[in-house]
């Protein structure tokens, strides 16, 4: 079993998403290890993009600043391997397709599994175009995520068959950032999902306070939240780590009473 | 020319997110049945020579062919449609395909305005709502056109995020169509983009190369010998080129805006200077670093300043059946001065690369033989930019 399932067993998982580098990896530092000491379960690190598509205005100034920071792959993967002397929970890259095909994919994957990363999220890869990825990613043992969205429909049986790791639930539609209602039926995509696989789902997109946390954990086995993160962060990055420790320790209590 | 995944050679593909997956897959239905209904032909048809005043001419250039002293110049006129480009013919096609599947709105992306007007114009003749996303640099390039837009019922989104041009003008439409799907279509203006994009816009705009092939052998009774077109996303030059692959003898010619050189950081010159990535949805040729980030790309002309370029041209390219050659923006200014003093012809200034590169090859060629050059818009729009350029302070 990969570590990220075992990441679910502890019941409701809470996931934060970070974006490496903004503003610089010292601060992105501190704040993964507040996250990890007040009850994250996995961590999604994103490796900016110069032009997140996926990515609602939040997210992108987060790209922009780490990028103009000057982080780049290598910096994060030797910011990973620092990490990992004391962080222990599951990490999980989420960034584009063209970082990794550019990088080289055999490189870039044999990496990730020196420094121990357990998983990647490629938003712009559907189903379709995952061949291309999935065996690089089998050879090194680092689960290449799925995506299922509420226009999904007949795709989620097919997706869900061939997860791996968690399925990534995509709240609503559009791109990431927080809104104030999730008005999709999570919980039919849900039951599609289990009807076909074992593998846990947890839902991202739109949410930012606990009381959403909960409700979407409840549908699910667990939240995954990026966008408020990200502001907790620009709006002081000095004091940063004790904001995103505070709101890690309130959603995680929420997500626990799902 | 593409499988049934819509690759060219090992470019194109469907990189995008999950959300859009089933919109693509409905799209790709749909045209595969509409392109073979008669009705359908007809009504696009009759579009293209009632509205949009096709077929456009082929024009013999007999003054620019003498003061060149070589090979014969003909100029295919898509200057001449109505609103001023070719972007027309793509525009209708995919409009009138949005309305048979029951959309009632187009997103688009433009980068000189000239995409942007002529989805406004389409929506406007068939009671579609439209918006349109530009780069906010490209609405202060091209200011007239986004009054035009306004006038034709459009709204007009200013992007700045990014570079705040044409590639994030179509990171933007992305955007919207993601969170918008059920009633909206999104009209992509270039061979470019997920597949079925590549293969729809190649087809709508592969009337240009089967009107230049009847119009050619009509006047010359044989085929030229080569067929020059600018580059950005490659609409313009996949229609030029399209009916003309399998004619191993006519040499195919993409000319890309090198901006103030391929040596520079500040070139938009994707084959000459890029490399294969993943990127708005496709696999092709992108300029970037060595991390993968896309590159901050630059030209004089709005409408190639893009970091892409569309999947069948960088096969193309790899095969050897097209050649891809870079064009700065004082060869393409000298050129745009030029054919409207020798021909009184003001090309736009995407297509002036193009002619910038037959007054290369052209004076080296023998009299018999024949190139035609797509003039792919008029440079109306391009004035206050070029006047500004030479130093000349005014503005629309």
């Amino acid at each position: 079993m990969s570590n990220i399932r075992k990441a679910f067993e502890n019941g409701k998982a809470f996931i934060p998403f970070i974006t490496c580098g903004d503003p610089d990896l010292e601060t992105t530092g501190k704040v993964v290890r507040a996250a990890v000491k007040n009850g994250a379960d996995i961590i999604e690190l994103g490796i900016p993009f110069s032009d997140p598509t996926a990515e609602g205005p939040v997210i992108q100034g987060a790209n922009i600043r780490a990028l103009a920071g000057g982080v780049t792959t290598d910096k994060i993967f030797d910011f990973v391997k620092e990490l990992r002397n004391d962080v222990k929970i599951p990490l999980v890259f989420m960034t584009y397709a063209n970082v990794v095909f550019s990088y080289g994919m055999d490189k870039f994957l044999s990496k990730c599994a020196d420094v121990g990363i357990d998983g990647i999220i490629l938003p712009d890869l559907p189903f379709e175009e995952k061949n291309e990825f999935q065996p690089t990613c089998d050879k090194y043992n680092v689960d290449l995520i799925s995506l299922i969205a509420p226009t999904s429909e007949k795709r989620i049986a097919m997706i869900a068959k061939e997860a791996k790791g968690f399925i990534y639930v995509v709240s609503s539609l559009g791109v990431t950032g927080t809104r104030s209602e999730i008005t999709t039926d999570i919980g039919s995509i849900v039951n599609v999902i289990r009807e076909n696989t074992d593998v846990p789902c947890a839902v991202g997109f739109g949410i930012s306070n606990p009381k959403q946390a909960q409700k979407m954990a409840g549908l699910s086995d667990g939240a995954i939240v990026g966008s408020a993160i990200i502001k907790i962060i620009e709006k002081d990055s000095e004091n940063a780590a004790e904001a995103v420790g505070n709101y890690v320790r309130e959603m995680k209590e929420a997500v626990k009473k799902a | 020319m593409s499988n049934k995944n819509g690759r060219f050679g090992i470019h194109g593909g469907q990189y995008i997110p999950e959300t859009l997956m089933n919109a693509v897959i409905e799209l790709e239905k749909a045209y595969n049945f509409y392109k073979n209904d008669p009705e359908f032909n007809k009504e696009l048809k009759e579009l293209f020579n009632e509205y949009a005043g096709r077929p456009s001419r082929l024009y013999y250039a007999e003054k620019l062919t003498k003061t060149l002293g070589g090979a014969k110049i003909y100029l295919k006129r898509e200057d001449l449609n109505h609103t001023g480009s070719h972007k027309i013919n793509n525009v209708l096609g995919q409009a009138l395909l949005a309305k048979k599947m029951g959309k009632t709105r187009l997103i688009a992306e433009t980068g000189a305005g000239q995409h942007g007007v002529a989805t406004a114009t389409a929506a406007a003749l068939m009671n579609m709502e439209c918006v349109v996303f530009m780069g906010e640099e490209d609405t202060k390039r091209q200011a007239l056109n986004v009054y035009r837009m306004e006038l034709l019922g459009a709204k007009v989104v200013p992007v700045t995020s990014g570079t705040a041009t044409l590639k994030d003008a179509v990171s933007e439409a992305m955007r919207e169509w993601t969170s918008r799907i059920d009633d909206t279509h999104y009209c992509l203006g270039s061979v470019m983009g997920p597949h079925p994009f590549p293969t729809i816009v190649r087809d709508f705009q592969a009337v240009i190369s089967k009107e230049i092939k009847a119009q050619i052998l009509e006047k010359e009774n044989r085929l030229p010998d080569a067929v020059i077109a600018c580059v950005g996303g490659g609409s313009n030059a996949m229609g030029s080129f399209y009916h003309f692959i399998e004619d191993k003898d006519v040499r195919l010619i993409g000319c890309e805006a090198a901006g103030r050189g391929i040596d520079t950081f500040e070139t938009a010159a994707t084959v000459n200077t890029g490399r294969v990535g993943i990127f708005h949805g496709m696999k092709s040729y992108f300029c970037q670093d060595k991390f993968g980030q896309i590159a901050p790309v630059y030209s004089i002309s709005a409408g190639l300043d893009y970091p892409g370029i569309g999947p069948e041209h960088a096969h193309l390219h790899d095969i050897g059946r097209a050649e891809y050659v870079p064009v700065t923006d004082d060869e393409a200014v000298n050129a745009f001065e030029f054919l409207s003093r020798t021909e009184g012809i003001i090309p736009a200034i995407e297509s002036a690369h193009a002619v910038a590169h037959a007054m290369k090859i052209a004076p080296n060629m023998d009299k018999d033989k024949i190139i035609v050059i797509t003039i792919s818009g008029r440079g109306d729009k391009d004035c206050a930019a070029i006047a500004r350029y030479r130093g000349v302070d005014i503005y629309e």
